[in-house]
């Protein structure tokens, strides 16, 4: 019988859940990263595990991120789970070497001899008023490169469906979560489930205008829509979780049935996720579209400090409502 | 430089062992040993030609003048060990038992080859054998080499990682970080530094500040080794020491052999400009295979008749390797999508 049975949980609980459940199931699963072990995790995801599992398994690392990371891609290789907690995604620029070099490669350049099952997670994108180094959307770097796959969950059933399934999946996932979201609160099943990686999920159905967002930009949208209903306008908002390997046939068959579409992302927009979904539904939707597709991100700034500017620099519903008047050509 | 590092480190040179526990090895490891290390050179000196002809491409990094590294401490493991190397590969690979033939073909870029043409000289891989790859980075391969380890005691394994890197990797922070890490969560490692003398053009004393490099290890609380890279049995005694440490204490070393490499650093490397040619005549008056050749002589293991059979062996092994990658079919244009995921 299928149990149907939800609870609440904030994402920080549901990302916990992925990892404990995972490390009951799998004795090759275990955690690494800054704070994860005695601290309980810099954002409390890891809480408990310590006592859980065990330092033999969550294990607090030294601040050397290029170390860790490739220390874990070592263990994968030698067919351990690692997870390595990196306390921001604005510090895995210091182990991008270990991650695109060695994780995304390693596979292909053997012939497929080895593999590197490893999950690499923790918060991405801006937080409040952490200025320039610590407040980067980066998943636009992360999935430029073959070999990796990169997934943003926006709601706690989604993180925890796609955690459990980065941590059994044979590929090195890059699982970007955010500060500012731990604390969301949302409906997830009570018994086993996972949500597959490289799935795109429609978020809400509507007819007018089609919204591709994901992450952190998902609650943002979902206040749009809800003030584009009041106008009368439904909007379709579809979720693709997993931005590389991109599921881009709901997002298409979205806008063969809206004939707009409006991409938001965190990110800056050049040579960005979100670039790339507009383009993609410009060449498999052109003779569908009957606007230009828009790109709401981030300016193409370094982020300020200065809490106005640092309003100002980022994605809004205002914005996204703009962008759907535009598309509808109401403005 | 002060004496400071070498008193709390305790970094030493090994146990020396003695002629009859040589010998004790047995006539058959012995010439095994004496046939890989010359397997290794025919090997390399047939990927120059073959290089020259255009049959290779990319860089070519030779081992020449380094074999007794890979043949001495590959000795003094098992086949249940892991070795990780860089990009001078080659001799790793061979050592540890990998055809030939395929690392030739990989070499020509072809579909049977370790890498099924996708890895090249600088990639040798063979996860059969335990040979977790040459990498390219130089220094990316020390972290990876430590997760290995860490593993091996994860696991409770009785095994040991043999990590080897350039006098040149020891200059990058992935190294430091690694050996932190090592020492930090006492694993089973063994960092082989082949300290031939240049990272490409540098000298090592313009590269890095102290050039005693097995002292590097001291500011980790890691022991440091110091072994003669040209003599294969100075590196199988140390080799032997720091595995044993390794297995039995879950303590990593830092073992700095030095050693030498006759060609340059690739095959386009003018290595007129940064050293003499008098200094490489003089390195090679210490050649390994030579000296390995003379106590197999003197100790009467081998006559001469059979190190001439040696060679004339692996010259026909060559020239099957040649062939083979000469007639192996060039990777199909759809598997440029294989092995990018699982």
């Amino acid at each position: 019988m299928k149990d149907d049975r939800q609870m609440e949980l904030t994402f920080r609980e549901a990302l916990n859940q992925a990892i404990s459940e995972e490390m009951e199931s799998d004795d090759s699963v275990f955690v690494v990263g800054e704070e994860v072990a005695q601290y309980q995790g810099a954002y409390k995801v890891t809480q408990g595990l310590l006592q859980k599992f065990g330092p033999q398994r969550v294990l607090d690392a030294p601040i050397s991120e290029s170390g860790f990371t490739g220390l874990g891609v070592g263990a994968a290789m030698a067919g351990l789970r690692p997870i390595v907690e990196v306390m921001t995604f604005n510090f895995s620029l210091v182990a991008f070497d270990q991650i695109i070099n060695n994780a995304a490669k390693m596979r292909h350049m053997s012939g497929g001899q080895l593999k590197v099952p490893m999950v690499i997670r923790g918060p991405n994108g801006p937080a409040h008023q952490l200025a320039a180094t610590h407040s980067q959307a980066l998943e636009s770097l992360f999935a430029h490169v073959p070999g990796l796959k990169v997934v943003l969950p926006g709601t706690p059933k989604d993180a925890k469906g796609l955690l459990k399934s980065a941590i059994r999946d044979d590929n090195p996932v890059i699982f970007m979560e955010s500060e500012v979201m731990y604390g969301l609160k949302g409906e997830v099943p009570e018994g086993e489930y996972t949500i597959p990686l490289g799935k795109t999920d429609i978020k809400r159905e509507g007819k007018d205008v089609t919204i591709v967002a994901y992450a952190k930009m998902l609650g943002l949208v979902m206040k749009a829509a809800e003030t584009l209903a009041k106008d009368g306008i439904e909007a379709e908002i579809v979720d693709p979780m997993t931005v590389r390997p991109l599921d881009d046939g709901p997002i298409i068959e979205s806008v063969k049935k809206t004939n707009r579409c409006v991409v938001v992302t965190e990110s800056w927009p050049f040579a960005s996720v979100g670039s790339e979904i507009a383009f993609k539904v410009s060449s498999k939707a052109f003779d569908y579209l009957d606007a230009p597709v828009e790109l709401v991100s981030s300016e193409d700034v370094p982020m300020p400090y200065s809490k106005t500017l640092e309003h100002e620099v980022q994605p809004t519903a205002e914005k996204v409502v703009d962008a759907v008047s535009r598309v509808l050509y109401k403005k | 430089m002060s004496d400071y590092a070498v008193e709390t480190n305790k970094s030493k040179a090994p146990r020396q062992a003695s002629k009859e526990e040589y010998l004790s090895l047995g006539r058959n490891k012995l010439m095994e040993m004496f046939h890989t290390m010359v397997l290794i050179r025919r090997f390399e000196e047939t990927a120059a030609k073959m290089y020259s002809m255009q049959k290779i491409g990319g860089f070519l990094h030779l081992y020449i003048g380094q074999e007794a590294v890979a043949v001495g401490s590959m000795a003094a493991i098992t086949q249940d060990d892991y070795i990780i190397t860089a990009y001078r590969d080659h001799g790793h690979a061979i050592a540890r038992g990998t055809d030939p033939k395929l690392l030739m073909a990989e070499l020509f870029g072809k579909y049977t080859g370790t890498s099924k043409g996708k890895g090249g000289s600088m990639h040798f891989f063979d996860a059969e054998r335990n040979m977790m790859g040459g990498h390219a980075i130089v220094g990316a391969q020390v972290p990876l080499g430590t997760g290995i380890a860490f593993k091996i005691k994860y696991r409770k394994e009785d095994r040991v990682c043999l990590t080897y890197l350039g006098d040149a990797a020891m200059n990058q922070g992935a190294f430091h970080e690694a050996l932190n890490l090592a020492a930090l969560w006492k694993l089973p490692v063994v960092y082989i530094v082949e300290n031939n003398m240049y990272g490409m053009g540098t000298a090592v004393d313009r590269a890095s500040a102290v050039t005693e490099l097995y002292k590097r290890g001291c500011s980790y609380g890691i022991e440091g080794m110091i072994a003669d890279g040209m003599n294969v049995f100075s590196v199988y005694d140390a080799v032997k020491e720091a595995a044993k440490k390794a297995r039995e204490l879950n303590l990593p070393t830092l073992l700095e052999v030095r050693t030498y490499r006759y060609r340059g650093h690739s095959m386009s490397d003018p290595d007129s400009v940064y050293r003499t040619k008098q200094e490489v005549e003089e390195e090679k008056q210490r050649d390994p295979i030579e000296q390995m050749k003379r106590f197999l002589l003197s100790e009467r293991i081998a006559t001469q008749k059979e190190i001439d059979d040696t060679d004339a062996g692996i010259k026909k092994v060559m020239a099957e390797a040649v062939e083979f990658a000469e007639n192996s079919p060039i990777p199909p244009r759809e598997s440029m999508y294989d092995d990018i995921y699982v």
